[in-house]
């Protein structure tokens, strides 16, 4: 997929200036509310037409002010998937997911309702109305309507954070999965970094309306790491702990980390913050935090004045978060060995 | 005791007829004037409005004046009607046009404040989802404002039943011909021997309204279980 956005668009003191390029199949916007992502997701969608500009889909020119180019939204198939489920209140959750399908063109309809319901487990919720669904359902639902549409191009509009924690991390395997599945490239908009670190390879950041970088996950939480307030976020995915004292003793490469918040069965993924992690020159003899790694400093990187310490952990990869006169006094540097401590109650169970 | 005449039994057929009528004829067009209102913006919409609502503030007697001067033989639309052989003044059709006209600022008003309440993003949702927008009007918009839309008409056809300023200077107030309820209790009150007939068709005209608004309390419930489901 390949989206060439140029566009101006002035709304009251607002005004969105967006120029980006943005080629494959995961892509996330970033950027904090008001930074202008929702107005953008409208022009994209075509219920909002802009000053000036022009939007490309691939070869196609969506919109165009120049040529007088503006495909309605029914032809321009991108499908939206809201923050709010905005299931269609009136019909049963069956014919809320087929409505896109029966608009399709018949040529277009490439994924099957059948098996998207099997993938998405819609099957006992199909004779219901959409009133009484749980929010999880119901996003479920508003992501299956989006894709039986048989769209080009997804838009998931913070599609998340209508969501408590524990169903959010519930839902992202269904949003990954589907799309991967059915091979439908998405816009994944949002204002988390956990949300675009599990959703997106590349990412454009906005700020006032004006696209601010492109860059990837990885770069965005180092650069955000000394003012976002977990720091840089550790995502760690386990399986299947032995119980160890009262605690989950989880396999981690080659290493064991003790967790107390875990699950007996499945596997979950854990947020670890950069903060969270105390590093050590030499062994410290006794610690009370449970888990007492040995690791080697691969890279280090600056934000805002805080150190980001890459840590090499038997290969698995860690960052902790240090400040600059602590990385001196300890003589940090790329190749040093150093010992990190993580208390079990650290991690942070996601889903 | 309840007192009616026939021509009494024909006020009420008549004046039934008559709001049935200005009611389902103002339906669609209603229906589309909110439309504009509520889902496009346009130059001159604000006139719109005002022209819209006007009948809401004017004495129903200036309207019917209004429409006197339109549809009688020498106005714009009467000449016209009047070259097709097509009477309206001091008919039931004019009484129709008369109901018509004072009622549909309430029909409007209803039905915009259901449209109002319809969530934006369903209608984008809708229209991403491959909907044009007339297949949008009538597969969201309609049935979510559905209830609007009943409330509005059952509001225009009780303002209908009670016309009487506009539709006494336009249709006149012939027994039988353009007579309805308001306009046979008129009649009555102003002879005092008939005060017991005069009770009998206001009794009538309560009768109805109860109806309608149980009716409308009917179908609401009957939505709401609806959607509830």
């Amino acid at each position: 997929m390949k989206l060439h956005i140029d566009i101006e668009k002035k709304l009251g003191a607002f005004s969105l200036q967006v120029k980006a390029d943005v080629s494959g199949e995961r892509t996330g916007i970033f950027g904090e509310s008001g930074s202008g992502k929702s107005t953008l997701v409208h022009l994209l969608s075509g219920v909002m037409k802009p000053g000036v500009g022009e939007i490309r889909l691939d070869d196609e020119i969506l919109f165009s002010s120049s040529r007088k180019i503006n495909i309605p939204p029914e032809k321009r198939r991108i499908a939206i998937v809201f923050q709010q489920a905005m299931l269609f209140p009136h019909l049963s959750v069956k014919a809320n997911l087929l409505y896109g399908y029966k608009r399709c063109r018949p040529e277009h309809r490439r994924i099957k309702p059948e098996a998207l319901i099997e993938l998405l487990k819609l099957q006992p919720l199909l004779p219901r109305g959409v009133e009484n669904l749980s929010g999880g359902e119901k996003q479920r639902v508003a992501l299956g309507r989006a894709i039986l549409a048989n769209p080009r191009l997804l838009l998931m509009d913070e599609p998340l954070s209508a969501l408590d924690d524990q169903l959010r991390f519930q839902i992202i395997p269904y949003l990954r999965s589907v799309s991967e599945e059915f091979r439908i490239p998405y816009l994944f908009i949002s204002h988390s970094l956990t949300e675009m670190q599990l959703m997106a390879e590349r990412i454009v950041e906005l700020r006032n309306g004006h696209c601010i970088d492109e860059t990837t996950p990885e770069e965005l939480a180092r650069k955000k790491m000394a003012q976002s307030p977990g720091g840089y976020l550790n995502l760690i995915r386990l399986a299947d702990p032995a119980n160890c004292n009262g605690l989950f003793a989880y396999r981690w490469g080659q290493n064991t980390l003790l967790i107390s918040a875990g699950q007996p069965q499945g596997e979950s993924l854990f947020e670890l913050s950069s903060r969270e992690i105390i590093l050590f020159k030499k062994h410290p003899e006794a610690i009370s935090a449970r888990n007492l790694l040995e690791c080697r400093v691969t890279e280090m990187f600056d934000s805002e004045g805080r150190v980001g310490v890459v840590l090499s952990v038997q290969g698995e990869k860690l960052v902790a978060e240090i400040v600059r006169s602590a990385a001196l006094e300890l003589d940090i540097t790329p190749g040093s060995t150093l010992f990190a401590a993580i208390k079990a109650s650290s991690f942070r169970r996601l889903g | 005791m309840m007192v009616l005449t026939p021509e009494d039994i024909t006020a009420i057929g008549l004046s039934l007829k008559v709001a049935l009528t200005a009611t389902a004829l103002s339906l669609p067009l209603g229906f589309a004037v909110a439309w504009l209102i509520v889902f496009t913006s346009f130059r001159g919409k604000v006139l719109l409005e005002v022209l819209i609502n006007l009948p809401l503030t004017l004495p129903p007697v200036v309207i019917g004046f209004f429409l006197l001067l339109l549809l009688g033989k020498h106005g714009w639309i009467g000449r016209l009607l009047n070259a097709s052989g097509i009477p309206i003044i001091f008919t039931w059709k004019a009484a129709v046009i008369a109901s018509a006209t004072v009622g549909f600022p309430l029909l409007v008003r209803s039905i915009r404040l259901g449209m109002e309440s319809i969530d934006r993003q369903l209608i984008e949702a809708s229209r991403s989802l491959g909907a044009h927008w007339y297949d949008t009007l009538l597969t969201i918009i309609l049935p979510l404002s559905l209830r609007g839309v009943m409330a509005g008409s059952l509001l225009m056809f009780a303002r209908s039943l009670g016309e009487f300023g506009a539709t006494i200077i336009v249709a006149g107030n012939i027994p039988a011909i353009t007579q309805t309820i308001p306009l046979a209790i008129y009649d009555y009150a102003s002879s005092p021997s008939s005060t017991a007939m005069a009770l009998s068709l206001c009794l009538v005209s309560v009768l109805i309204s109860v109806t309608v608004l149980f009716l409308h309390e009917l179908l609401s419930r009957k939505l709401d279980r609806e959607r509830a489901q």
